[in-house]
């Protein structure tokens, strides 16, 4: 994908990439790039292909073969069954979906209400909210998992329930203020012209600001898919039951006792999902990501 | 743009107090208060998930951290929980190796994606497929990212890491199962994981230096390098330093790296973590309390790093 014409100016001038010296260099330099980017990044991904059609002994040996001599799929039907991975994947979609439909949900009707009821002590219950930006989020995972497993005044324990990973999300308040500062940005006239109208708080939310909202929309929610599919150590806690587990924790969790070119072909295959993901969504979350950086 | 209904219905004194404007305002004052409760109605959902699962757990992380719960019963012990973590020991070696972790991930990791964003910044073609490249092992779930540098890391020739090593008459190595190679193989794997995002997030900064710059820069006669230190650094001063920040916060909560790849605590202690401890204290030894004031302690000391940091950090003026 060539970079356009009129591009700005960076560090080297494109003028001086021009002459016919340095443009050898350039593009030198653009192939070498390349070819070690993809050797650094693309090379474990194929190292880890060729590895889980390995037979046990042929992935012991010494030196590796680059190309496996006698490639098996069973390997991956294998690790399909030994791994339960049809459940993990199933398991690990139930809760990044289920906790996007409470993030956006609750998230948006939040932010909605900071940006535009604004009732009183809303930016003071919102600077609550952003504080909790301030903690790192491993050290309250102890006092977290004791509230899941006894939820005060309810008595509910969480453990193995899909609550327990979905209400937790919500707390998310980096998700809660990008919301709620492009919510900012449609000017309140709009919605005093449909109140006149007759439009209730929930019908200019639904019919004014969600359709101007689909970018940030877009953003928070490819966020809140990836932060729980990529979470370990909250699900490893909450989720124990080998039929509970995320992807993560269950290939972790059932490790021990698989040979390794089992667990091998296991983590290629709990690598697919997110990878085809990636290539789906790779332009939005590639733009959102700098959405989010840049807070000024 | 506070500027709502609400306001426009406070009472103007005086003037004529006729029962007609007392109606009005009592209309204001209803609408007022039903606006309110709307507003609090739209955000208590979220409200009540950040009680529940955010603030509250803030406070009883203190609290615990100064009870102990023992057959179900729980008492006031004053500090004993951190006297008993304090005397564990992994402690010492436990903050030593956290700590550890974060400077190597610094050294290796920091400078290493803004050197690679100023490098894909300069390039006018590929960079769509080199800027995914890089993104995508940030997309691998950990856990499997890890075994792929677990069989990578195989110790003897049969590892490809090794291997490439042998291949370069380059001397060979134990990985995480040698003491002193166990947080270098850490570091390797956590910043090829984790690298992508700061790549982009520089990426975007550098793209928003003015190109003016360079130019004035280039005919004043700034070289190459000049012009790095003296435009992109200081152009992209705010972002490297939150970027900074983030980096220690996050490489201190070091703890699936050491678990998958070195089974926790690693040959003699050398990959345990405090968050690793922290784990140990609560699910293996069922001490949830000594847990929280493990917690307690990082907390103070992350929190005290960033308000520190953050008062001596440039602004932006």
């Amino acid at each position: 994908m060539a970079s356009t014409e009129t591009a700005t100016r960076t560090l080297i001038a494109g003028a001086r990439l021009n002459r016919p010296a340095s443009k050898r260099i350039y593009w030198a330099i653009v192939i070498v790039t390349v070819i070690v980017f993809s050797f650094v990044f693309l090379g474990p991904l194929y190292w880890m292909v060729s590895g889980g059609l390995k037979s046990g002994h042929e992935i012991a040996q010494i030196p590796p073969t680059l190309i496996p001599k006698h490639p098996e799929l069973k390997n991956y039907s294998d690790a399909w069954a030994q791994l339960s991975l049809g459940r993990l994947i199933l398991n690990t979609f139930y809760y990044a979906f289920g906790a996007l439909a409470f993030q956006l949900v609750l998230g948006v009707g939040a932010a909605f209400a900071f940006s535009k009821l604004r009732p009183l002590l809303g930016n003071a219950i919102l600077g609550l909210m952003l504080a909790t930006l301030m903690i790192p989020s491993t050290v309250l995972i102890i006092p977290q998992y004791v509230t899941v497993i006894d939820l005060p005044i309810f008595h509910w324990n969480m453990l193995d329930s899909p609550w327990a990973i979905w209400l937790p999300a919500v707390t998310n308040a980096f998700n809660i203020f990008l919301l709620k500062r492009f919510f900012d940005s449609i000017p309140s006239d709009l919605l005093a012209a449909a109140a006149i109208d007759g439009a209730g708080p929930l019908r200019q939310l639904w019919s004014i600001i969600l359709p101007m909202s689909r970018p940030i929309l877009g953003v928070v929610s490819i966020f809140s898919v990836t932060a729980i599919w990529k979470d370990f150590l909250w699900p490893l806690l909450v989720e124990p039951s080998p039929t509970s587990r995320t992807v993560n924790v269950g290939l972790y969790a059932f490790s021990q006792g698989i040979t390794q070119n089992v667990l091998v072909a296991g983590a290629v295959i709990a690598a697919v999902p997110t990878i085809v993901f990636f290539l789906i969504f790779q332009r939005n979350i590639m733009s959102g990501l700098t959405t989010g950086s840049l807070k000024g | 743009m506070a500027a709502t209904t609400t306001v426009s219905t406070a009472p103007a004194p005086g003037r004529r107090a006729g029962s007609h404007q007392v109606s009005r305002r009592r209309a204001g004052l209803r609408r007022k208060v039903s606006n309110n409760l709307t507003g609090y109605l739209f955000m208590l959902g979220a409200v009540l998930c950040f009680a529940f699962f955010s603030w509250y757990p803030m406070v009883r992380e203190f609290i615990m951290s100064f009870q102990r719960t023992k057959r179900g019963l729980t008492t006031w012990v004053g500090w004993d929980n951190y006297v008993r973590v304090w005397h564990d020991p992994a402690f010492a070696t436990a903050w030593k190796n956290t700590a550890y972790f974060s400077l190597l991930a610094l050294v290796f990791g920091y400078a290493l994606p803004f050197l690679i964003a100023v490098l894909l910044n300069e390039l006018r073609h590929g960079q769509g497929y080199l800027r995914a490249l890089v993104y995508l092992p940030v997309m691998l779930p950990p856990a499997s990212a890890l075994f792929l540098f677990a069989y990578a890391y195989q110790p003897d020739n049969s590892g490809i890491f090794n291997f490439l090593l042998h291949s370069l008459h380059l001397p060979t190595s134990q990985w995480v199962q040698s003491t002193s190679m166990t947080m270098p193989s850490l570091v390797i794997a956590s910043t090829w994981m984790n690298m992508g995002g700061a790549i982009l997030i520089y990426l975007a900064a550098l793209q928003n230096i003015p190109g003016e710059l360079y130019e004035a820069s280039e005919l004043d006669g700034a070289g190459l390098l000049r012009r790095l230190w003296h435009v992109t650094i200081p152009q992209t001063r705010l972002i490297l330093s939150l970027m900074f920040l983030l980096q220690v916060v996050a490489t201190m909560q070091l703890f699936i790296e050491p678990l998958i790849l070195a089974g926790g605590d690693g040959v003699e202690d050398h990959a345990t973590s405090i968050v690793y401890l922290m784990y140990q204290h609560a699910f293996k030894e069922q001490d949830l309390n000594g847990a929280a004031a493990l917690g307690v302690m990082l907390l103070v000391v992350l929190v005290g790093f960033s308000a520190v940091y953050t008062r001596l950090s440039p602004r932006e003026d």
